[in-house]
Parts: structure tokens; C-alpha cells; sequence
């Protein structure tokens, strides 16, 4: 094999075993129609999107049902035509394993699409086709659902940008969509590759590949060789060299901080799944209806599916085969950074890149908990240069404004800690506690500060109005006589009896 | 004899180097004491604590006027705060003064709403809309879940309604696995 | 399975599997040791090791934490071995017994045991004996004094004291009981006692398997690098001022405990600072005060105190040697 190209090593990481192999013996398959679409309003990174059908409408295929509310937010399409025929709570594959709010859609069987328009994005300019992208409900496919047109507004607030990096190193034990993708439909990739080249006016293009994916690369270099702005570099196969800050740094050895975005680096970086699916947008008007799942693990017959959001995901484990070992445990994303499904009733989501049905291995007790012997293996694993071990003390003892400052928000929870850890703690599932604690926390203040504010406005409020009052009163005590008061009395307490009495007839009515 | 004082002079010298550090490192600032406490304060402003709103209960810790056990909206967790902070033992919060309840908000009932104002002179935040006569609604964002517009309305329109946890609000939880009872007291 | 989170996978390293490892490797030295000094050193780490293992169960069982994991986690037999190995072989067995206990259950488990315990069993339990014991604990075995095993089972039983001869000064001893005689250290150092080569050999013994233990990375090159790193050049350093007062390194570093404190003993993770900056300090520390304790201190090995005192360091080593996170200036 090629040797690998001058890359910038980062630190840690480790070497699984990646189970690739499980997934990429078959073709990418489609399919049929299934009976009921299901979307969730809830897809992606930012605010819910916002309704836009109801019930008993008929939509067609790639026609708007809920729009972005805001800018960070995604829209939602119909990704078949048909009939709605609910709008409510249902499960959503969200590690919460809370229901929430779901289109559902009758498919007629037509799958007629709506008229598709290509955008001529050389006519109307960067701002226009941001505009459009935000309808085009296109978010980062590689599994974080970011929004893309808000990378995209981050890029143009940045300036200019000279390199484009394809994502494609997929670090992930299991997940070969991205290899099956570049495998099967290299050419549109690399026109997907240029047009976003273009649109974005940068220099250079880079392909980030891992060295396990031979035939990926074979098909790559052969389809850029005439490209003289597109390269593929290969980087070695060390998890998580797909996380977006590692990979740039791997190939440009350039270090972006937490807070920082690789735009202020004159770098911008798209997943190869979302240059695919903003290709089809620009070039053919159709909007994100459909990915490339993995769908592996204790399976008959793993393999990719080209699937449309919606499609329930048991009928593709029920075409996968089914289960080898029973244990209806699903996990959603990579074993390193997804999470277990709640039920395997859930549709397909733009986040969803892979479906692992569980090895007994995965579920089964782990090994026994015993306490950190501070061995600083976690350490010498973490991508990201923390010290996990610190973190973990702090996030255990709920000192969480320590393991703020030791940078518990630098931390991607890749599980590379976990993972190297000899005392089996479960390092990550504490950070993700602090997190979400110190988040809350942080929520919480707003709201008091928020509270605070309005609170002693509203005795200021009171102040003056005691002042004003006070001279009013002075004034009208003055003028006026005390018969007038008792009749303004009387006229205002006629006005409750009377408002009293309407709702008491209502409430009669109401029995 | 000499090398047994040169010794004690290297650690003296070592010692003292790290106390200085450690001085430097671990310097608490000084902030007036009143907001340090009502920054603790949830702000709900409900007056249970006894007093007429949350800055007066701070006035009143700090000078020594009032327990740090008495606000129940901020549970336990506002308790060992004001502990920390004061420098005090922490104790559990006295019932008298209520108990924590789940976060919640209030509702009017628009329908049963007679427009009669006394809800939104009640409220300490303003989280409430509309003007006389007019039914009134609540800025669900705003409600600090106080319960004071309840006892003012003359027809009993306005309920509480417990937050519920959603997919957006949802936390990850305390890790809970079979072995963890060995204590680990190493602190940094 | 009630808190079912990613990562779904685990790499295979355990406690139980780094400590046997590290037994692993004490086993080298320990051969040589044998070969050298007999079946003494066998019987005391024997004892160490049961006598360590019923502490644990003993005091595992007050605390009531489950016995089976945290006496399979093989830390207390580490502990017991690397203390069998720094006692001299010729002690009687109450005095592997007592520095055992105290090593199990005053150094680790009252300060909350595996993963909580401060200072380093192994060398708390060292420095009790040292303390209490000084003439036993400074006396090794006369390489040149025939053994055989009955002789070795009676000294274990009974003691040395109807065996003479069978008993010297370690090298670091006798040279600085001489040089208390203001004598000129280079022809001390010439004599056989001060040049113990079989106690060099088990030195490469032990050297042998730290270089094991970097290979398999069980530990990292900081601390054992550093450590020897320093004391070579302290003890150059000192030996170009005035080579009539002080050893020239190959005397510090082959001689006492030192390899095995290099790689064994000063590596203990527990005890120790986690971040890369922090073991080189602390490897820098542990070695510049074994020289001073040797050269200058009362004592004529200082390994047991140093590391003590740097454990007491680690908090705040860790503390200001926190290393750069990506992307942070
Ligand atoms: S790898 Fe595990 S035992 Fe080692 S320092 Fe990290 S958390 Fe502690
Ligand atoms: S999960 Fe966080 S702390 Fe652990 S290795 Fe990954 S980035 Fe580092
Ligand atoms: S009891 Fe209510 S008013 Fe008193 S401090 Fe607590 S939240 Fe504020
Ligand atoms: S609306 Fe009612 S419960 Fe909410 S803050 Fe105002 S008075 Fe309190």
C-alpha cells in the first residue's frame, strides 16, 4: 500500500478493531415504498422545525412540510409523496429515548416529486444560495446534523477561504457508508466535490481518507487524476482521525480550539454524504430526502441502504435478515460515540449514518468498576490532550465548576478514555452528567438573572407609580368629592359580579 | 549536625515556595457579600423564605437575620451554596417554609380569565399580559413558577403546570454501575 | 444495562492484567537474586503475598466492599512483592509481617485503598521497618558466606543470630560508615564489600524488566528515564567537584535498590502525577533527594523517604504541570 502522505499526528487515539468488512460485501440496496413515513420535526442540531402542513394535506415528494424556524434550524421535506395522516408524539431515535413531535405521512405510492428546479448558483451569488440551502433541510450527514447553510453563513462572516477538506477518513468501527458512497457513486462525488470547490472559491481541495479503504481510495485517485485543485491525502486508520478539528489538524497541522470554527482558518469542511447531498440540491433541485445507512452488527445479511427519512427501521432490519443472537438492542452512530435506541420502532433521520444491532459483547455486564488508579492511560488516549482522569474526579464528585476549568467542554466524548481505561470506568457517561448538568445550571442562572432583572424593575416600577399615585391623589383630593368615589367603587365591583356570573353560566353550559 | 539544618532549611525553603504558589493559585476575590448571596438565589421570588422576595432574604442572611434554610425553590443543592459560600454548617431545609417541588409554570385558563388585573399586580416578574377587562395570558418564559398570581384570582383560572422533560431539556444521568462504594478521597 | 452508553467496545488492558504484568517483570531480578542469595528472598515474598492477601480479604470485608474483584486486582501482591524485594533476605519473617500489614492496611486501605491511597504502600511499609528495625533492615546478606536452603529456612524462622558472618553492611552502608572516618572514598570504594557485584547483577536483573515494561507500555519513559538520568549527573557532578568525597555514578547507580526504585518502585501510577511534565519532575525530585539522603542524610539508603516526600508533592505537581489542551495557547 501507498505510504502514507506528510500528515500532522495527533495525540492518542486508538486502534479498534473496525468490523468494516461486516458491511461492504453487498451493493448499497434500496427499499420498496414502506407503508408509513414518519418525520421528526426533531433531525437536527438547533431549534425545531417549524410546521408547515396538517392533517389529511397532500404533499409530494421533496415539497416543504416544515420549515427552519430561524437560522439554526433545518427544514423538512416529504421524501415521498402522499397523504399526512398524523401529527404527534411518536419515539424519535434520540438518546433521550423521549417521544416527540412526528409527521406521518401515508405514502400513495406515486412517489411523484415536486417540480425540481436547478439553482443557476453562477447567476445568483453565495448569499442567494445560502437563502436557498436553508430550504433545502441539508445538515451535516456524517452524524452531528449541524445545519450546513449556517457553516456556510460562518464562512462567508470569516472571509476568505482557501481550502475545502472532504471528510471522508470515517474513524468509526462499523460504519462504511462513506465507503460504500465513495465506492458506488465516485463520479457524482467528485462533481459534488467541484461545485462545492467552486461555490465556495477556494484553492485547494482535499480528500481525508483512511488507509483501510483501499477500494475507496483506488476509485478516488483514479477519477481526480485529471483534477488539478482536488487531492486525496491518506491518513492512518486511528480513531477518531473523522472528528472534524483532528482531521484538519492530521492534514494541515492546524489547531483549532473549542469556540473557534475551521472558517476562521480559511478552511471549510463537509462530510462526503453532505457534498453528495448539496450537489443534488444545486444541480438538480432535490431537496434531503434520502441517505446512505450502515446497517451492520448481529445481522443476517448486513449492508448499506439508500433509504428515505421516514422509513420505518424495522422493515430494514426485517429485509437485513433480522437478528443472528435476539437481543433487540439497536445502537444508533459508531459502538465509540453512538447510543442505544430506544425502541427499534423509529424512522430513519438525517443523523442516522449507521444501525448497529448489538453483539452480545456490547450489552452484556461489563467488566467490574474498580477506582481510578491514575494511570494516565486515558490521558495518553485523549485526542484532545485533557486529562480525563481530572475530569472524571471532578464530574464524580460534582465539582463542576473544576472540571469547567479543566476543560470539560474541550472534551468530543469520543471514548478513547473509556476505552483505554484498565478500571473500566465509564468515563465519558460522566462527562456527558457534567455536561448536561452544567448546562442546565447555566440555563437555570439565565433564567434567574432574567428574573432578577424584571423583578427589580417592577419595584422601580412600583416606585414611581406609588410617587405618581401620591400626587394624583393629592390632586384629586383636592377636587373632588367622596360620592364620586363610592360610585367608581360600586361600578368596578358591578363589573366583577357581572363577569362572575357569565362564567358560572358557562361553566353550567360546559356540564 | 549542619547537613541535618541544611536539610530542614531545603525543606523549610520548599515548603514555603509551595505555600506561596498555592496562595497565589487558590486566592479567592472579594465580592460584596449580598449579591454573592442573592446570585445564589433562584430568583423565583415567591416570598416563602419569609421575606418579600429574594434580595431581601439576602439582606437578611447577611446580616445575620435569617437562616440559609429557608428557600425551598432552591432545594438542597442552593443550601450547600450558601454554606460554601458563608462558611457555615449546612443544614436540610426546614419545612416550615415549605418544600422544593418540581419546576413549573402557570397557565391561565383564557377561557375563564375575566381581564380583572390582579393576577399581573401580583406577579413579581411581569410574566404576565394583558390589560384590564382583557383576558390575560402568561409569558411562559418569564414565569418563575412562584404561585403568587394563584391566590389573587377571583376565579380560579390560573393552574400550575409541572415542566415535563422533553427531548430538548433532557439530561444525561449520574452514572450507576454495580461497583462504586470504595470512596476516593483524593482531592486535588 | 441500566446505564447503557457508549463506548459500546473496550480495549482489553485491567488492572489485574497491568499488575501481573508488572510481576512479570520483577521476575528477571528475582531469578538473579535467587541465583545469588538463595531461596530467602523466595520465602519472604511468599510470605509477603500471603500475608498481604489476608490483610486485604480481612480488611475488605470490615469495609464491606465486595472481596472477589478487589482481591483479584493482584495491587496487593505488587505491593508485597516490591516490599519483600526492598527488605533484606536474611530478616526474620515477623519483620516481612509487619511491614506487609502496615503497607496493606495503614498506607493503602486507611487512606481509602486502591486508587485513594497517597504515598506508596510499599515504601511506607519500607520506612516503618527502617525506622523501627535500623539494625535489621541495614544488614544484607554476605554473598560470600555459603548457604543452603535449611540455613535459609532456619534465618527466616529465627533470625541471623546464630549464623556469624553470614551478615555484612549493604555497599551504600559500609562506604559511608568509612567515609565517617574522613577517609579518602576512592580506595573505599575498592574494597569487596563497597563492590558487591552479585547486588549489581540483580540490578540488571530488575533493569531488564523495566525494559520489558516500557515495551509492553505498561509504564512510560518519563520516570524511570529521568530518575536515572538524574542521578548520573547529580553523582558526576559532585564526584568532578571532589573526587576524594563523593562515588562516581556507577557507584549510585548500580548499587542499593536503584533499578528496581526506577522501574518499579517511583512508577507506582496511584501515587504518583499523572501529566508527562509532572513525572519528570517528580522523577527529579525522588532522585535528588535519594542523593542528598545518601550522601548527606542520616541514612544510608533514601529511596523510602523520597518517594514519601515527593508523594506528598504530587497534588500540587499536577496541579501546575497541566499540559496544553489541543488548540489552547
Ligand atoms: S485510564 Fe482509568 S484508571 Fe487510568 S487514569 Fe484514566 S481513569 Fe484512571
Ligand atoms: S471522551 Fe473526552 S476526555 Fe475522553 S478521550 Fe475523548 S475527548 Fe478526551
Ligand atoms: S423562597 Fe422564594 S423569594 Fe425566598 S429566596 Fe427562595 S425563591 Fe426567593
Ligand atoms: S405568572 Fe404567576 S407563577 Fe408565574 S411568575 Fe408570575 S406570579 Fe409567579
Amino acid at each position: 500500500m501507498k505510504l502514507f502522505d506528510k500528515v500532522f499526528k495527533f495525540n492518542g487515539g486508538i486502534r479498534a478493531e473496525t468490523k468494516k468488512n461486516i458491511s461492504t460485501a453487498q451493493p448499497i440496496r434500496k427499499i420498496p415504498l414502506p407503508k408509513k413515513i414518519v418525520l421528526p420535526l426533531r433531525q437536527h442540531i438547533g431549534k425545531l422545525a417549524k410546521l408547515k402542513v396538517d392533517i389529511g394535506d397532500e404533499v409530494l415528494k421533496g415539497q416543504l412540510i416544515a420549515e427552519a424556524d430561524g437560522n439554526v434550524s433545518a427544514a423538512i421535506h416529504a421524501s415521498t409523496s402522499g397523504k399526512i395522516t398524523a401529527i404527534e408524539k411518536r419515539l424519535i431515535p434520540h438518546p433521550s429515548g423521549l417521544p416527540d413531535f412526528c409527521i406521518e405521512i401515508s405514502p400513495d405510492g406515486k412517489d411523484q416529486w415536486i417540480e425540481k428546479k436547478a439553482i443557476p448558483w453562477k447567476k445568483i451569488g453565495l448569499d442567494k444560495v445560502n437563502e436557498l440551502l436553508l430550504e433545502s433541510g441539508i445538515v451535516g450527514l456524517g452524524g452531528a446534523a449541524f445545519p450546513t447553510h449556517l457553516k456556510l453563513n460562518n464562512s462567508k462572516k470569516a472571509g476568505a477561504l482557501n481550502t475545502l477538506i472532504v471528510n471522508a477518513a470515517e474513524c468509526e468501527p462499523y460504519i462504511t457508508c462513506d465507503d460504500m458512497l465513495m465506492r458506488e457513486k465516485t463520479h457524482e462525488l467528485i462533481q459534488g466535490i467541484k461545485l462545492v470547490h467552486e461555490i465556495l472559491n477556494v484553492k485547494e481541495s482535499v480528500i481525508g481518507i483512511e488507509d483501510n479503504k483501499t477500494d475507496a481510495i483506488n476509485f478516488i485517485q483514479h477519477a481526480i487524476k485529471k483534477e488539478k485543485n482536488i487531492s486525496l491525502q491518506i491518513v492512518p486508520t486511528i480513531y477518531p482521525s473523522g472528528d472534524a478539528k483532528r482531521l484538519i489538524y492530521l492534514l494541515k497541522g492546524i489547531k483549532i480550539p473549542k469556540g473557534r470554527r475551521s472558517s476562521d482558518y480559511g478552511i471549510q469542511m463537509f462530510n462526503v454524504a453532505t457534498i453528495l447531498a448539496i450537489y443534488r440540491f444545486i444541480e438538480f433541485g432535490e431537496p434531503s430526502i434520502s441517505r446512505i445507512v450502515t446497517i451492520t452488527g448481529n445481522l443476517k445479511s448486513p449492508r448499506n441502504y439508500e433509504l428515505l427519512f421516514g422509513t420505518p427501521l424495522k422493515e430494514i432490519i426485517d429485509d437485513a435478515g433480522g437478528q443472528i443472537i435476539k437481543n433487540d438492542t439497536f445502537i444508533m452512530g459508531g459502538p465509540m460515540m453512538g447510543f442505544k435506541l430506544p425502541s427499534i420502532d423509529v424512522p430513519v433521520t438525517k443523523a442516522m449514518n449507521c444501525i448497529i444491532s448489538s453483539e452480545p459483547a456490547m450489552i452484556e455486564e461489563k467488566k467490574p468498576v474498580l477506582p481510578c488508579i491514575r494511570c494516565a492511560r486515558c490521558a495518553e488516549a485523549c485526542p484532545v490532550e485533557l486529562q480525563p482522569q481530572e475530569l472524571f474526579w471532578f464530574s464524580k464528585s460534582k465539582q463542576l465548576e473544576k472540571a469547567e476549568e479543566y476543560n470539560l467542554f474541550d472534551c468530543i466524548e469520543c471514548g478513547c478514555c473509556s476505552y483505554v481505561c484498565p478500571s473500566n470506568i465509564p468515563l465519558v457517561q460522566y462527562y456527558r452528567f457534567a455536561k448536561s448538568e452544567i448546562i442546565e445550571e447555566r440555563h437555570e442562572y439565565e433564567q434567574a438573572n432574567i428574573a432578577r432583572e424584571r423583578n427589580e424593575f417592577r419595584l422601580q416600577r412600583l416606585e414611581r407609580e406609588k410617587l405618581e399615585r401620591a400626587e394624583r391623589n393629592a390632586l384629586r383630593r383636592a377636587q373632588s368629592s367622596s360620592e364620586e368615589k363610592t360610585k367608581l367603587i360600586d361600578e368596578k365591583r358591578k363589573a366583577i359580579a357581572d363577569a362572575m356570573q357569565r362564567i358560572e353560566k358557562e361553566d353550567d353550559k360546559n356540564d | 549536625m549542619i547537613t541535618s539544618i541544611l536539610v530542614v532549611i531545603f525543606l523549610a525553603v520548599i515548603i514555603g515556595i509551595v505555600l506561596g504558589i498555592s496562595a497565589i493559585k487558590f486566592k479567592v476575590e472579594g465580592d460584596p457579600i449580598i449579591e454573592k448571596i442573592d446570585s445564589i438565589l433562584p430568583q423565583t421570588q415567591c416570598g416563602q423564605c419569609g421575606f418579600p422576595g429574594c434580595k431581601p432574604y439576602a439582606t437578611a442572611i447577611a446580616n445575620g437575620e435569617a437562616d440559609i434554610n429557608q428557600c425551598p425553590p432552591g432545594g438542597d443543592e442552593g443550601i450547600h451554596k450558601l454554606a460554601d459560600l458563608l462558611g457555615v454548617e449546612y443544614k436540610p431545609l426546614n419545612a416550615e417554609h415549605g418544600e422544593p417541588k418540581p419546576k413549573s409554570v402557570a397557565i391561565i385558563d383564557e377561557k375563564t380569565c375575566i381581564g380583572c388585573t390582579l393576577c399581573i399586580q401580583a406577579c413579581p416578574v411581569d410574566a404576565i399580559l394583558g390589560s384590564a377587562k382583557h383576558m390575560h395570558t402568561i409569558i411562559e418564559k418569564e414565569c418563575t413558577g412562584c404561585e403568587l398570581c394563584l391566590p389573587p384570582c377571583p376565579v380560579d383560572c390560573i393552574d400550575m403546570v409541572a415542566i415535563e422533560e422533553n427531548a430538548e431539556n433532557w439530561k444525561w444521568k449520574y452514572p450507576v454501575y454495580k461497583i462504586d462504594k470504595v470512596s476516593e478521597r483524593r482531592a486535588s | 444495562m441500566i446505564n447503557l452508553q457508549s463506548p459500546f467496545v473496550q480495549g482489553s488492558t485491567s488492572v489485574s492484567n497491568i499488575m501481573f504484568i508488572v510481576m512479570l517483570a520483577l521476575i528477571p531480578g528475582l531469578i538473579i537474586y535467587m541465583y545469588f542469595f538463595g531461596i530467602g528472598i523466595l520465602l519472604n515474598i511468599i510470605l509477603a503475598s500471603i500475608t498481604a492477601i489476608i490483610a486485604e480479604y480481612f480488611i475488605l470485608k470490615i469495609r464491606k466492599i465486595p472481596t472477589k474483584v478487589f482481591l483479584t486486582d493482584n495491587t496487593a501482591l505488587v505491593t508485597a512483592w516490591l516490599l519483600a524485594l526492598s527488605i533484606p533476605s536474611i530478616a526474620p519473617w515477623w519483620i516481612t509481617v509487619i511491614g506487609t500489614l502496615f503497607a496493606i492496611i495503614i498506607a493503602k486501605h486507611f487512606y481509602g485503598g486502591i486508587g485513594s491511597n497517597i504515598f506508596n504502600p510499599a515504601m511506607i511499609g519500607y520506612a516503618i521497618l527502617l525506622i523501627s528495625f535500623p539494625a535489621i533492615m541495614t544488614k544484607w546478606q554476605n554473598p560470600s558466606y555459603l548457604y543452603d536452603a535449611n540455613i535459609a529456612f532456619s534465618v527466616f524462622m529465627h533470625g541471623i543470630d546464630n549464623y556469624d558472618g553470614i551478615a555484612s553492611a549493604t555497599p551504600l552502608d559500609y562506604v559511608k560508615t568509612e567515609l565517617l572516618q574522613n577517609k579518602n572514598i576512592l580506595p573505599i570504594l575498592n574494597e569487596p564489600l563497597a563492590r558487591l557485584t552479585q547486588m549489581q547483577w540483580v540490578g540488571f536483573g530488575f533493569l531488564l524488566g523495566g525494559i520489558f515494561l516500557l515495551f509492553t507500555k505498561i509504564i512510560t519513559w518519563h520516570l524511570p528515564v529521568i530518575y536515572l538520568l538524574t542521578l548520573f549527573t547529580i553523582s558526576s557532578l559532585f564526584h568532578l567537584i571532589d573526587p576524594s568525597q563523593f562515588a562516581p555514578f556507577q557507584f549510585h547507580l548500580l548499587n542499593g535498590g536503584t533499578m528496581l526504585a526506577a522501574f518499579f518502585i517511583i512508577t507506582d501510577p496511584v501515587s504518583g502525577p499523572t501529566t508527562p511534565k509532572g513525572k519528570i519532575f517528580f522523577a527529579f525530585l525522588i532522585a535528588l533527594l535519594v542523593y542528598l539522603i545518601r550522601v548527606f542524610g542520616g541514612y544510608p539508603e533514601g529511596i523510602a523517604f523520597a518517594v514519601i516526600f515527593a508523594n506528598i508533592c504530587v497534588p500540587l505537581i499536577d496541579n501546575l504541570t497541566q499540559p496544553k489542551v489541543f488548540g489552547h495557547d
